[in-house]
């Protein structure tokens, strides 16, 4: 069985020392040293800077980049950077993210580990191009046809934009799927000090290739954990693998059955290792009334509402999602067990999130959206004040 | 002293006919006619009738859209 | 006959053989393409490991199932992006798209156009059967006018795609199209297209007879291929301008190699260029 490899970061893609750069700019840096090497892209605000750095980056540090005709064009050219053997991600917006739809359906199919981010901005449409917004949540889950389940991380700083973004390529390469990096405009362009450390201290996740022989490997026969072996391209493997619904050969099998295997395990594959992919961060919520749940750009503006709350006497808690899919769901109804209201503020108007803690926690208890077109972020007099409704 | 000669060899796979009839029609000699046999899909495959004819060239089995038949020239030692 | 190893199939080591009969119809004319590349991979004088295969969707998609190389099927119209990412990611490999009319200058003409102008070391291989043909019929960008398709059911009115002419005035370094019927020649191009390095194109017209064929009342498979025998014009170097099919039964079709050039392929004038403009501190790639 092939095991999780780790190892440390090449070097060559690590800027250590202190830096004082952007969250898109972060992301890259990140990526880089996470040993991404390949990247696809098409240009869209507020994204952009991430793989304009890349592009000025990658020459020194050896790897590639492409600026692709399209979205749907960078969306499955990384995908043969991925399937060629490399770190491979590609970076958009909103109305990118939508056309990218087609190949997220593949990249799931398929099982290409690979990485997508997203910093979102003000939609529909066009929309607020300049402006946050959280409004993808959704879409980056069941935006793609069909069954399948992806991991979606929300960084909430420059530093974590950073951090988190090797998160994201260790999950990729973990879970062989394809994971998004939800930022948004407001942590892509907000500079703060970045630290970035020695490449021996940055924990990295190998590719899981295959440790069997071209003619005992089978392209889609799961391990324990439910993921497969990796194949290598130019080795004489000649692996067939298809989006068509397909069986451990990798072969279109077009029944029933074979869609009850393979779909049943792309889902399970995420959701039976949800324990070992779950990060959130949690501050008194032990004892609270009240819990603030959030995420991104939104749970740093909570932090102020919630100090303010507390100086009011409230018992507040904060519970930051990082990881926002899979949604700790046992977490969050435990929470829900204990407290009177879960207040969700997210800078989209119909609760994308909000709508997953209805349902998770059914009704034992109050969840109270705080919904913002986006454009901008809450005031934190805003959440404050569903904070102290919720308290009554 | 021997004298070299070449044969012509036609193999057909029955079962991976579809009954197209490319092999028939761009044979140069007419080596190749269609059986009145079937295979199990219910497809007439060709047949190998003159022997004689076959220059052994193989354009048969580079039309065969289907791989059910390939040709192929062998030497003949003779005396 | 003999079970002997002389007597098999030449072509028999390349095919996924478990997965014969495979899905095109009697008389199909993708089947004979992929039996020419099968042979031309066989003399080609790469590795078999340095061959990937990418297809699109489609009738002529399902080619990338067959053959026994590394390959993938993706999405409908974007298998030249897919490969574009192969290629550049590994660029010891040789990537060969293998798709057809509909998937790769219909939904698929932006990448189509822009890995020419990139003038991309991949080889393209578009079966041409004017026809989207898995889907049941509908127009292409290729079909000629006065072809009946089920969303043209009156004929078509639009002008067609002359492909070669498309492709090469993009930059591709290599373009040529023969047809199903030619078979020696379409496997000699396949050899020279996958040796050259650049972007190299080969547009096959072949037939498919259950669909368009049938609709158009043209006959049956060997009947088209006779028609490309009496009707095809070699014209080896002849200028693309002139090479379109625009009627349904032109007396003549112009086929051959009508671009041969040389010129640096993305990714050595990638490495030149940065080369220049970074000295000693850029990392060369794929060299």
């Amino acid at each position: 069985m092939a095991e999780i490899r780790y190892t440390t970061a090449d070097p060559k893609g690590v800027l250590t020392g202190v830096h004082y750069m952007d969250g898109n700019h972060a992301a890259c840096e990140g990526a880089l040293a996470a040993g991404c090497r390949f990247a696809a892209g098409y240009p869209i605000t507020p994204s952009t800077e991430v793989v304009e750095r890349f592009a000025a980056r990658i020459p020194t540090v050896g790897g590639v980049f492409i600026q692709m005709e399209d979205e749907i064009a960078s969306s499955i050219c990384l995908q043969g950077g991925a399937w060629a053997g490399l770190k491979a991600m590609t970076v958009t917006s909103g109305p990118g993210l939508s056309l990218m739809m087609e190949h997220i359906s593949l990249a799931a199919c398929l099982e290409t580990p690979c990485v997508f981010v997203d910093v979102q901005r003000g939609g529909p449409s066009t929309g607020l191009p300049t402006l946050p917004g959280q409004a993808d949540m959704q879409q980056v889950r069941w935006g793609a046809h069909g069954d399948y389940e992806i991991i979606a991380i929300a960084p909430s700083t420059v530093q974590e934009c950073f951090d988190f973004i090797i998160d994201a390529f260790n999950l990729a390469e973990m879970f062989r799927v394809p994971v998004f990096f939800m930022m948004d405009e407001c942590v892509g362009h907000m500079t703060e000090k970045l630290v970035i450390p020695k490449a021996e201290e940055i924990k990295v996740v190998e590719r899981r290739f295959t440790t069997k022989p071209p003619e005992e490997y089978l392209p889609y026969k799961p391990d324990e954990d439910l993921v497969p072996e990796f194949p290598y391209v130019g080795k004489g493997y000649k692996f067939h693998v298809t989006g068509l619904t397909h069986d451990e050969r990798g072969y279109p099998v077009i029944n029933a059955e074979a869609q009850h295997e393979m779909c049943w395990r792309l889902v399970n594959k995420i959701k039976k290792n949800a324990p070992k992919i779950w990060k959130y961060e949690e501050d008194q919520v032990e004892g609270a009334d009240v819990v603030v749940l959030s995420y991104g750009i939104s749970a740093r503006v909570s932090i102020k509402a919630i100090e303010m709350a507390r100086e009011k006497g409230v018992k507040v808690g904060l519970m930051r999602l990082i990881t926002v899919w899979p949604f700790p769901s046992p977490r969050v109804k435990e929470i829900a067990s204990n407290v009177k209201a879960i207040v969700v503020p997210e800078l989209n108007i119909r609760g994308q999130v909000a709508r997953e803690v209805e349902r998770v926690t059914a009704g034992t208890t109050n969840v109270v959206r705080v919904p913002h077109a986006g454009g901008t972020v809450h005031d934190p007099e805003v959440i404050l004040e569903a904070i102290m409704e919720a308290a009554k | 002293m021997a004298k070299k000669k070449f044969r012509g060899l036609v193999f057909i796979k029955p079962e991976r006919c579809k009954g197209c009839e490319y092999c028939v029609e761009f044979c140069p000699t007419g080596a190749i006619t269609m059986s009145d046999k079937f295979n199990s899909k219910g497809y007439h495959y060709p047949e190998f009738s003159a022997p004689d004819k076959c220059t052994g060239c193989g354009l048969c089995g580079m039309y065969c859209p289907d791989f059910a038949i390939y040709g192929m020239r062998e030497a003949v030692e003779e005396g | 006959m003999s079970a002997d190893a002389k007597y098999e199939n030449p072509v028999e080591e390349f095919l996924r053989t478990d997965r014969l009969p495979h899905v095109w119809c009697s008389g199909c004319g993708i089947g004979t393409t992929v039996n020419c590349f099968a042979r031309a991979v066989k003399d080609c004088g790469i590795p078999l490991e340095e061959i990937a295969v990418v297809s699109g969707i489609g009738c002529t998609g399902r080619v990338a199932g067959y053959l026994k190389l590394d390959s993938v099927h993706t999405t409908h119209g974007r298998a030249i992006a897919f490969a574009t990412g192969l290629k550049l990611a590994k660029p010891d490999m040789h990537v060969v798209v293998y798709s057809g009319d509909g998937d790769l200058s219909g939904i698929g003409g932006n990448h189509l156009i822009h890995a020419a102008r990139r003038n991309l070391d991949i080889t393209v291989i578009l079966v041409n059967n004017l026809t989207y043909a898995m889907t049941g019929g509908q127009v292409t960008p290729t079909a000629p006018h006065e072809s009946i398709a089920t969303t043209t059911p009156y004929g078509v009115f639009e002008d067609n795609f002359n492909l070669p002419y498309l492709v090469a005035a993009c930059g591709a370094s290599y373009v040529a199209r023969w047809t199903a019927y030619h078979v020696v020649q379409l496997k000699k191009a396949m050899v020279e297209a996958l040796n050259k390095k650049g972007f190299s194109f080969i547009e096959i017209l072949a037939p498919c007879p259950t669909i368009y064929l049938r609709r158009n009342k043209l006959g049956a498979a060997t009947d088209e291929l006779k028609y490309y025998k009496e009707h095809c014009v070699i014209q080896n170097g002849a200028d693309p301008k002139d090479v379109g099919i625009d009627l349904l039964r032109p007396d003549k079709i112009i086929i051959g190699k009508f671009v041969d050039i040389d010129k640096p392929d993305y990714i050595t004038a990638m490495n030149e260029h940065l080369s220049k403009k970074l000295g000693d501190k850029y990392v060369p790639w794929g060299v």
